[in-house]
């Protein structure tokens, strides 16, 4: 390939990380593809209702609605320097070329270079009545809210470990919505303990206390060091038990659980790019590596936003715009070395605000721990934490591929994203060893699930 | 006579907050009719009329979603002319045969 002839290039993902990474390459005068499942940009975290729903952003979006306004209005004004692609689904990923599912049935778009821009859904821990019509991960909690102006529930319960419980605690009030609990399973002196590494990003900060604040002002405190969380119901969630740091026990009427436990890189399509992975020891998870600009493990794909570790919507957009830089530099084409510079040191930043973060809302290894043998760890398909013990020593399971090939647990419809890794921490304390050890489920094609009726058209 | 209590299923679970309008559009839930709101997705419309959306395959269970983001792939329904497709991410439209408990016609 020379630099004077036009590269294809495409862009996975119009949250904050793809769009950022878009513009940037229409400014340096190249030509993206930017492919995304939904209808409209944004990603998950600036997700816009759909057409009919539509509310101003400040109702929402709140603090961040100009950023919000800023990305969705970014593919306007570059116009046709971008060809997007809306509902579109890349659901493989061989070699150098893409496997796409869209408006127009089946197409395959080769690529000279790749930005991945994937994201991140709820990290997912199993507990007793998890399964039942009703409970939510907060981030469903949130997007109901967001998306459709609905809440997941009449008296709702929000569980969380992480910095998404307050915010959803104070949009679900400040809604109208009822919140009968807002239930933190972390505790809260790490919070305290690592104020200063938050504070590398102060209005970050701010802003939480500000929720969490106001939160305590309508009432409804966030309850530090939950344990045993269970959902009670008879075909539907009637009510959420727990137990408090001193080992009291709580009950209380509800009909719907928002509750998740931080947030998982999507990373699929970088695994099937073959992309080497990292172990993060901190969030006890697999994650593709890539150096502070973006590039991958593979010469020809990038990584930016939360796929390629969480980071956050402001990290995401720091990250897409100097990867797409890192991308144009690998072109042979000139690049701002003072912008780069001011990139790096905003991403310093992050990293250095997001380890405080991490430390502060710690993994939750005490719900992991207590998933009982009759849990269902695999919603997909049904098998238990039981069925995963036994065959873990029974048939002398080591790692989560075999695992997956004896018990069917990730085989399902969500290719093991909300039980891959709750499966591997209860592989990896039934056979006791540290949860590295096991490893992780490779990414298989295709990612989500095509109907094959579509192919026949 | 005494009738049986109407089951858990039959009560919404999603509640509208009064936070924007629009047209109804009239869809059903098997066979029987339902009325969703313009802007809805699948899922909203079917959730404000039940309190799930489909047949858990491997149990004797319901199940109404989970992550609302296309991730987990826990809203695939079923429609009566054959379509299959995930609540979360498809717009409700007029006319819709939405099928949860019912088999396909």
């Amino acid at each position: 390939m020379n630099a004077t002839s036009s590269p294809r290039i495409v862009v996975v993902g119009a949250g904050p990380a793809g769009l950022r990474a878009v513009a940037t390459l229409a400014e340096a005068g190249l030509k993206p593809t930017l492919i995304d499942e939904a209808r409209r940009p944004g990603g998950q975290i600036y997700r816009q209702p759909p057409a009919g729903a539509d509310r101003p952003a400040e109702a929402l979006y709140g603090f961040e609605a100009g950023k919000a306004r800023a990305l969705h209005g970014l593919l306007d004004r570059l116009g046709a320097a971008v060809d997007h692609r809306p509902e579109t689904l890349v659901w493989n990923l061989f070699d150098a070329s893409l496997d796409l599912l869209g408006p127009n049935g089946f197409e395959t778009v080769g690529f000279d270079r790749l930005v991945l821009a994937t994201g991140a859904m709820d990290r997912i821990l199993p507990f007793p009545g998890w399964t039942l019509p009703g409970v939510y991960t907060l981030g469903a909690a949130q997007i109901a809210l967001k998306a459709q102006g609905v809440a997941i529930g009449r008296r709702v319960a929000l569980v969380g470990a992480g910095p998404l419980l307050p915010l959803v605690v104070h949009q679900y009030l400040k809604a109208g919505a009822e919140v009968v609990a807002a239930l933190d399973v972390t505790p809260l002196g790490p919070k305290i303990r690592n104020i200063f590494g938050l504070l590398a990003e102060p209005a970050t900060v701010a802003k939480g206390v500000w929720y969490t604040l106001r939160n305590l002002l309508a009432g409804r405190p966030i309850r530090s060091s939950v344990r045993a969380i269970r959902v009670e119901g008879d075909g539907r969630v009637e009510a959420l038990a727990w137990t408090d740091a001193a080992g009291r026990e709580h009950r209380i009427a509800c009909d719907a659980v928002g509750a998740s436990f931080g947030l998982r890189s999507e990373a699929q399509l970088a695994d099937l790019a073959g992309c080497r992975f990292g172990f993060d020891a901190v969030t006890r998870q697999w994650i593709p590596v890539h150096s502070a600009a973006g590039r991958s493990s593979r010469a020809d794909v990038y990584l930016a936003g939360d796929g390629a570790g969480i980071g956050g919507a402001d990290a995401a957009e720091l990250q897409g715009e100097r990867a797409a830089l890192a991308l144009v530099e690998d072109l042979g084409r000139p690049v701002d070395g003072g912008r780069v510079a001011d990139l790096e040191r905003a991403l310093a930043r992050q990293r250095r605000f997001r380890a405080a973060l991490e430390a502060a809302y710690p993994f939750p290894t005490h719900i992991a721990a207590a998933i009982g043998d009759d849990e269902i760890v695999c919603r997909c398909e049904g098998i238990t934490a039981g069925t995963l013990r036994r065959t873990a020593i029974d048939r002398d399971v080591a790692e989560m591929n075999r695992l997956k090939a004896l018990t069917r647990c990730g085989m399902g419809r969500c290719q093991g994203r909300v039980c891959g890794q709750a499966a591997a921490e209860v592989l990896a304390a039934a056979r006791g060893v540290e949860v590295e050890a096991v490893g992780r489920l490779r990414g298989n094609p295709p990612i989500k699930p095509i109907a094959v009726k579509e192919a026949l058209r | 006579m005494i009738e049986d209590a109407p089951p858990p299923s039959s009560r919404p679970l999603f509640h509208r907050l009064g936070l924007r309008d629009g047209a109804p559009i009239d869809f059903t839930i098997d066979g029987r009719p339902a009325r969703a709101m313009a802007g809805d997705l699948l899922i909203t419309a079917i959730l404000t009329n039940r309190s799930d959306l489909r047949r858990f395959e491997f149990g004797e269970a319901m199940r109404a979603g989970f992550c609302l983001m296309g991730g987990c792939q826990d809203c695939w329904v079923d429609l009566a002319d054959g379509r299959r497709v995930r609540a979360c991410s498809t717009p409700v439209e007029a006319g819709m045969a939405v099928i949860v408990e019912g088999r396909r016609a």
